[in-house]
């Protein structure tokens, strides 16, 4: 039976301070009680002229700027910049570089995806899984900062090689932290991913069928919960990713219509692991050599324009770079993963409550750096 | 409040007072008594919640303060709380904004009147105590629409209509799983429920029958809505309302929301234990073992058992969501409770 529920219309602005938004994000949600019936994000609190910033650096100073997009898995924006100009120099790294950044990747995308599911568990009111998946972090920060001195903002992949080689003895902690690390995530899911609120709480909310997120252009962890199986590690394979064993998992809908809050948060577990054994392979492969064996003494590209995109945490992570000849680029244009699933947001929550938003916008996985730029 | 007054008598010049301030004195003193056992009992709460989830995040919690495990953590925090500024917003409704953090702490405080602590230690026996109590612990709903409303800030309204919407809802399933035990006593008095379940562990009323249990677990549950606790904790969402209906509030009222929180779950956790739990008596009977550990010791192991298992729920479940909370209070928790009284009734006439 259909009841006529609608009230007065109150607007309420979530954020720009506000716990939930995952930085400075402003929702203006029109609300009729705790229904949602419009949600208008606005964004831009977080606009640095990254684009504009880069055009008056060389191109070995942009890979900082980069890093201060997706703060959060800082090593997979700077990798997919340095990958973007040496494809349009020519430049092939050896084999040390290639595993080298593969481990430094899928490590940060562990990482990023543990703040990923510790944050989706706060904002679901659960506030332990957050710990628990900061402890992990902090065990793939301190590697970070053994082997680029920073926790946050590493500089690490330089064009055409890395800052240094990591230190001796580094890949075995590493293993031994792969071995700890991965029973650490059924631990996880026991606590949060299996839990019965938590399944009330994201299954069946926010769905974004399958048509929806391919006609929104969204990417990444987004895409494959509502079951599409697309990542760019496998379709245009960079750094020898074609050669690495490992499952790309798709949202099943174990609980409810595919494509749910709990189906993307859930692939995101599902690559944590697969994460796991793309690393545990890299490091068999490792073989000795000089990591800034290719890098240019002079970084000078030919005039031109190259797109690459590779497969950041939270999606497909685009450069477009215009060269001019000059040392500086003439211009770099940055597709960015969030951006697009933020346009899908307002509407996957419309006539959601409260609460589902703030499900929905945790389950998409925002950075702001990376929108804002 | 008999021994209190007698206590009272003894003090010199005692006869000298008027009789209006004699008859005020004993009511005084008694508040004044239970207040401070109450902070101190807050205090140890904060402390231990503290604790418990920090063990349960892997971390250690407060550490320094104090000296041994940061136990005067809360005591440092408190006393921070009360030297703060006194902020009011400019745009408030003074009156009801200053006055609603009494009036929510005044709902907890009031009901620990007819709390029996031990077999002589409470303030008042009355013969209606625990319906008192259900009705007292109401006058919380007021303190909280009155600081949502007052505090002009979007908001702290949702934070208190999910709280008033949520703490009368669960009332209802709260006080018929009491009903439950009040069939077997025949009487509303805290004392006399409590003297009905002496004799042992076998003779409290959690382990008397079946649906007295699942009373039991009916009333826990509804208690935990009723303060507000983890998966029931929607008016203080903080990830969907930042603070809820307090979200203003900052300094010494701030102190009173969270010491009648602190209060509350201490309430809901006695009215459990006297209820079910067979309140001050000890789980051996007399008859095997003497009766050493006091009254009032054994009734506060039992509470803080309780009050554990609130905050081990708090940090390892999420929320639930405002639809979700209603439909366990209308379609399950309130036909359950139902049908548990009539099958206690039925136990009850056997």
């Amino acid at each position: 039976m259909e009841v006529d529920y609608s009230g007065d219309i109150m607007t309420l602005n979530m954020g720009p301070q506000h716990p939930s938004t995952h930085g400075v994000l402003r929702l203006e949600l029109k609300t009729d009680g705790e229904i949602v019936a419009d949600a208008v994000p606005h964004i831009g609190y977080l606009h640095r002229c990254f684009e504009k910033h880069v055009e008056n650096v060389d191109y070995a100073g942009v890979v900082p700027f980069t890093d201060r997009m997706d703060y959060c898995a800082a090593m997979n924006m700077e990798l997919g910049y340095v990958l973007t100009v040496e494809k349009l120099m020519g430049i092939e790294v050896n084999n040390r570089v290639r595993c080298l950044r593969i481990i430094m990747a899928e490590l940060s995308r562990i990482a990023s995806h543990l703040i990923a599911a510790g944050t989706y568990g706060n904002d679901i009111g659960s506030f332990t899984p957050f710990l628990w998946c900061f402890r992990d972090r902090e065990t793939i920060l301190d590697f970070f900062e053994e082997t680029s001195g920073a926790r946050l903002l590493y500089n690490y992949n330089w064009i055409g090689g890395l800052m240094h080689d990591i230190k001796p003895g580094l890949e075995e902690k590493i293993i031994e932290f792969i071995d700890y690390f991965e029973p650490e995530v059924d631990n996880l899911n026991r606590l949060l991913s299996d839990n019965f609120i938590f399944i009330k709480r994201t299954a069946g909310v926010g769905i974004l069928s399958p048509e929806q997120a391919v006609s929104y252009g969204v990417t990444g962890p987004n895409l494959r919960g509502s079951g599409v199986k697309f990542d760019v590690r496998r379709e245009e394979p960079y750094l020898g990713y074609e050669d690495y064993e490992f499952d790309i998992p798709v949202g099943l809908g174990e609980h409810g219509p595919v494509g749910s809050c709990w189906d993307r948060y859930m692939v995101r577990i599902r690559e944590v692991k697969e994460s796991c054994k793309i690393v545990r392979q890299a490091v068999a492969r490792l073989t000795p050599g000089d990591v800034r064996e290719a890098v240019p003494k002079r970084i000078k590209p030919p005039a031109g324009e190259v797109y690459m995109r590779t497969e950041c945490p939270r999606g497909e992570l685009g450069y477009l770079l215009v060269s001019d000849g000059s040392l500086k680029p003439y211009r770099l244009k940055v597709k960015s993963p969030c951006f697009t699933v933020m346009s899908a947001f307002r509407e996957v929550s419309r006539g959601a409550m409260i609460a589902d938003v703030v499900s929905i916008l945790g389950s998409f996985d925002i950075v702001l750096g990376e929108i804002d730029r | 409040m008999e021994s209190v007054a007698q206590l009272l008598e003894k003090i010199p010049k005692y006869d000298a007072l008027p009789e209006t301030i004699s008859a005020l004195m004993p009511i005084l003193a008694s508040s004044v008594i239970l207040f401070a056992m109450l902070a101190l009992a807050v205090l140890f709460m904060v402390w231990l919640e503290r604790k418990v989830s920090a063990h349960i995040q892997d971390r250690l919690g407060p550490m320094v303060v104090g000296g041994w495990h940061g136990w005067a953590q809360t005591i440092a925090d408190a006393l921070k709380l009360l030297l703060k500024e006194d902020i009011v917003p400019a745009s408030v409704d003074r009156v009801l904004f200053k006055m609603a953090p009494f009036i929510v702490f005044l709902g907890a405080f009031a009901a620990y009147v007819v709390l029996p602590f031990g077999s002589s230690s409470f303030v008042t026996d009355l013969n209606i105590g625990i319906l008192y109590i259900v009705a007292v612990s109401s006058l919380s709903v007021i303190g909280i629409i009155m600081a949502g409303w007052s505090s002009n800030n979007k908001y702290s309204l949702y934070g208190s209509m999910r709280a008033a919407a949520q703490i009368v809802s669960y009332e209802i399933p709260a006080a018929v799983a009491i009903m439950t035990v009040v069939l077997f006593t025949g009487s509303l008095s805290m004392v006399d429920i409590v003297r009905a379940q002496t004799g042992g562990i076998q003779n409290w009323f959690l382990f008397r029958n079946p649906f007295l249990f699942l009373a039991f677990v009916v009333y826990f549950i509804a208690s935990l809505a009723e303060v507000n606790r983890t998966p029931f904790d929607l008016p203080e969402a903080e990830s969907e309302l930042v603070a809820g209906y307090h979200t203003e509030y900052s300094g010494m009222r701030f102190a009173f929301f969270f010491l009648a929180e602190y209060a509350n779950m201490f309430l809901v956790a006695s009215v459990a234990t006297t209820l079910f739990l067979g309140g001050w008596t000890q789980a051996v009977p007399a008859s095997i073992m003497p009766q050493i550990v006091p009254g009032p010791v054994v009734f506060f192991v039992k509470a803080l058992i309780l009050i554990f298992i609130q905050m081990w729920m708090r940090w390892s479940l999420p929320r639930l969501r405002v639809d979700q909370l209603m439909y366990i209070n209308w379609k399950v928790l309130l036909p359950v409770s139902f049908a548990l009284v009539l099958g206690a009734g039925w136990m009850a006439t056997l």
